[in-house]
């Protein structure tokens, strides 16, 4: 499958704001309703458009504090992989999980009320997971998202 | 804060932000006019910041993806704006993020092969200013993403 600049642009504009009406997109692309609708569709069927996400102000929504852990695994073949991501993923604090490779086996974004609420956290739920051994804590003081490769 | 019927909204936007106002309505319990007027309150309050598409890199031919942990060199006094200024140049750079910690500065690096990541590595990446050390992770797989907040 290829891409050309003109998706590029598409796939910009939605990472921006994916709510606006395909007429619109169009519109900024100098293509027509039903081609923009095209090319969404074609992103769509090869993954390039994995999902939606509802972009929420955290801080507003009483969500003080994140923090990115890395996590070793202590016993790696006598915990299986599938059972700790099983359950790392049930927890709803737990925003995202990375398999990783390096210093770390897993990395985990963890959002929480306050330092207090993610200690809580962190013992609780984090700390009893199966398998689990080192764990780093680094609390995310600002963050700022890039177009990556799709900036003109 | 919020109360159990703005929350209830958010937590089906959140699961499914596809979904039409009638839609929501039903699963909330709520009639159109009601949710049309909480959506547009949450809107103008900044609680709902928009929408965004969650883009698949490899599948635009970006198979590697790296976090790269960078402990600054805190003696210079502006490394941190100076840093975080110049990896905003870098255009494989998607993350750019600051923490207390062990580590101070995080970027999420794509590039389409090891050649073309070792490439960015040497060119853009160890040329970048006032870096002490950098570790790298390379992530095998995501398990769970979209950041979801537990409402």
């Amino acid at each position: 499958m290829s891409w050309d600049a003109t998706d590029f642009e598409l796939l910009r504009l939605m990472q921006q704001d994916a709510a606006q009406p395909t007429g619109r997109l169009g519109e900024k692309l100098g293509l027509s309703q039903p081609a923009t609708w095209r090319r969404i569709k074609r992103l769509q069927d090869a993954g390039v458009i994995a999902g939606r996400r509802l972009r929420l102000d955290a801080a507003k929504l009483g969500f003080g504090v994140t923090v990115f852990l890395g996590v070793k695994l202590a016993t790696k073949g006598r915990v299986s992989l599938e059972d700790f991501e099983r359950a790392v993923t049930a927890i709803p604090e737990i925003q995202s999980v990375e398999h990783v490779l390096g210093l770390y086996d897993y990395r985990l974004r963890v959002v929480a009320r306050d330092l207090s609420d993610f200690e809580r956290v962190l013992r609780r739920r984090i700390m009893t997971l199966p398998g689990v051994g080192d764990v780093e804590a680094n609390v995310l003081l600002s963050e700022e998202r890039r177009p990556g490769p799709l900036a003109s | 804060m919020l109360d159990d019927q703005s929350r209830a909204i958010l937590r089906q936007l959140q699961a499914d932000p596809g979904i039409t106002v009638p839609e929501l309505a039903e699963r909330v319990r709520l009639t159109p006019a009601r949710v049309t007027r909480r959506l547009d309150k949450l809107q103008e309050e900044g609680i709902i910041a928009g929408q965004e598409v969650l883009i698949d890199w490899a599948a635009l031919g970006y198979a590697i993806h790296v976090a790269l942990r960078i402990t600054l060199d805190k003696t210079a006094p502006r490394a941190f704006d100076e840093f975080l200024a110049a990896a905003r140049q870098v255009r494989e750079v998607l993350e750019v993020q600051t923490f207390l910690g062990r580590v101070d500065a995080r970027l999420a690096l794509i590039a389409k092969d090891l050649p073309d990541y070792q490439r960015l590595y040497r060119d853009k990446i160890l040329t970048l200013p006032h870096i002490a050390d950098i570790e790298a992770l390379m992530t095998v797989s995501t398990v769970k993403r979209g950041e979801a907040l537990p409402l």
